[in-house]
């Protein structure tokens, strides 16, 4: 039988507006996250890490005067933390490493280096076929994905800004999250909030600040020697669908239905078990268009699914407890917050946020413009 | 519009380039199984067959697939807002594009390409 594995550390580095490095966000990210597990630099020999320099996961080896013997630095945007927990546990069950770092920092907002039109790439064929009509990138590939979900199967704007509203209900429960004390906000705030690239608002579309976040990864056997209790990896699958704007035929159906599908396999369960659900959202129509493509609701279903508040603090499918990407923190690849909020709901220690006896979590990342699709199952030990 | 600076055309997509020099919009056709792609590639994503692709041309018409109104432009001196589509060409692949003329598209309007000519003699297919 394989033997099992369990995540046993997992912290944010600081959050928000940092005036921070890369390199100083993830040493915290990564110390706090070992020392949530007992452990230190001296006890880890793999890392997966993107997100620094071109060799992201050696700059960080080096960094930390590490001689890995298992690195990942898979580079596919704000689900590659998702598919690290794949590939991390592979690598604990063929004994290529014992105790796996996996992390992202940014300081993207202190740095102020974010750009509406992407990153631009002279030799590849978008920069040819597509960067010249002057799309917003990413989000202008969300705002067709919504409105062609808009035309399929009907529904409203104000419908999908529940995502938002929810968003801001459970940061408004999280003193770490960037809009705490802010207060509500009401789907028309989000509908006349200013337009971007229709249909979706500024309040459609998620933060930019600092921060980072670490997990820790070992084998369930060791885990259970380490002080907090372990966060087991029950499942998980993936899909990579596109980089152009033209690949994908229905903008309504993402890869998350193939990796969902993967992952509840693999774990022997359905959505039905799940108790807390964190699925990234980079707009509002991402986390629809996840839940909905995870399997929580039929086709064509979820704005009407999560119209009477199931996805609200006390409604019956907590979703993005942190307060997201919308109103939590949202450094760039955002997936390693996600993986960081399920360990501490399925521990017990969200405080004002947590679900009660939350005992299976799922955590979804989505990369780029719906390019690439990870989903992690993860359980508390039994 | 201020026109955007189009990377050179390389050793797959100069033929196809070119032909928008004479506002000729080309998709690529594999003469081994009849796949047709856009944009351009050095292999046949049907048949895997690097050997049998050509440039066809198309009759230039389609039908709005997806469409968003940009208000806030990537770079400066672009005129907001401006329409940026998804195209479904008649014979079949899908193309990235700006639709001209208004702001009031939506999902199953028929279209027709236009041309917008750059500064070094190839022209950049839009639709209205
Ligand atoms: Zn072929």
């Amino acid at each position: 039988m394989t033997a099992r594995v369990a995540i046993v550390g997992a912290a944010e580095s600081d959050l928000g507006v940092t005036g921070k490095s890369i390199l100083t966000l993830q040493s915290q990210a990564v110390t706090r996250a070992l020392a949530d597990a007992g452990l230190t630099l001296a006890d880890v020999d793999g890392i997966a890490t993107t997100g620094i320099s071109r060799f992201s996961a050696t700059q960080l080896a080096d960094y930390f005067a590490i001689q890995p013997t298992w690195t990942d630095s898979t580079f596919a945007g704000g689900s590659a933390y998702e598919m690290m927990v794949a590939r991390a546990a592979q690598a604990i069950q063929a004994g290529q490493a014992t105790t796996i770092v996996i992390s992202f920092a940014s300081n993207q907002r202190s740095a102020k280096s974010r750009r509406l039109g992407g990153v631009h790439e002279p030799h590849i064929p978008e920069a040819q076929f597509e960067e010249p009509y002057d799309m917003l990138f990413p989000v202008s590939y969300y705002a067709m994905a919504a409105q062609q979900y808009l035309h399929k199967f009907g529904g409203t704007r104000e419908q999908l800004a529940e995502i938002a509203v929810a968003a801001r209900e459970w940061a408004l429960l999280n003193p770490k999250a960037f809009r705490y004390g802010k207060g509500p906000i009401t789907a028309e705030d989000v509908v006349t909030s200013a337009m971007i690239s229709s249909p979706l608002t500024v309040a459609d579309c998620c933060l930019v600040t600092d921060g980072g976040g670490a997990v820790v990864l070992t084998s369930l056997e060791r885990a259970r020697d380490l002080p907090r209790k372990p966060v087991e990896i029950l499942g998980y699958g993936e899909r990579t669908t596109n980089t152009s704007f033209t690949a994908v035929d229905d903008l309504t159906a993402p890869g998350a239905i193939g990796s969902g599908r993967d992952a509840f396999a693999r774990a022997g369960i359905t959505p039905a078990d799940v108790d807390v659900l964190q699925v990234y959202d980079s707009f509002t129509i991402t986390a629809a268009l996840s839940v909905e493509a995870l399997g929580f609701c039929g086709r064509g279903e979820v704005l009407g699914f999560i119209a009477d508040g199931r996805i609200r603090p006390g409604g019956a499918l907590p979703l993005n407890t942190s307060g997201g990407g919308l109103s939590y923190c949202h450094p760039g690849q955002y997936g390693i917050l996600l993986l960081v909020e399920a360990v501490r709901q399925l521990r017990g220690e969200s405080g004002d946020r947590q679900v009660e006896g939350a005992s299976t979590a799922v955590a979804h990342g989505t990369g780029g413009i719906l390019s690439t699709h990870a989903t992690v199952v993860l359980g508390v030990d039994r | 519009m201020s026109l955007p600076e189009v990377p050179p055309a390389d050793d797959v997509t100069t033929g196809w380039w070119d032909a928008t020099r004479e506002h000729r919009l080309m998709v690529q056709e594999c003469t081994q199984c009849g796949h047709l792609q856009h944009p351009p590639r050095a292999v046949c994503t049907a048949c895997s067959s690097m050997d049998h692709l050509e440039l066809r041309e198309t009759a230039g018409t389609g039908e709005v697939d997806a469409c968003t109104v940009i208000h806030r432009a990537p770079r400066p001196d672009v005129d907001v807002p401006y329409t940026v589509a998804r195209v479904r060409l008649t014979e079949g692949p899908l193309i990235l594009t700006r639709l001209v003329d208004g702001d009031q598209w939506a999902i199953g309007d028929q279209v027709n390409v236009g041309w917008t000519d750059l500064p070094d003699g190839r022209a950049l297919p839009v639709f209205h």
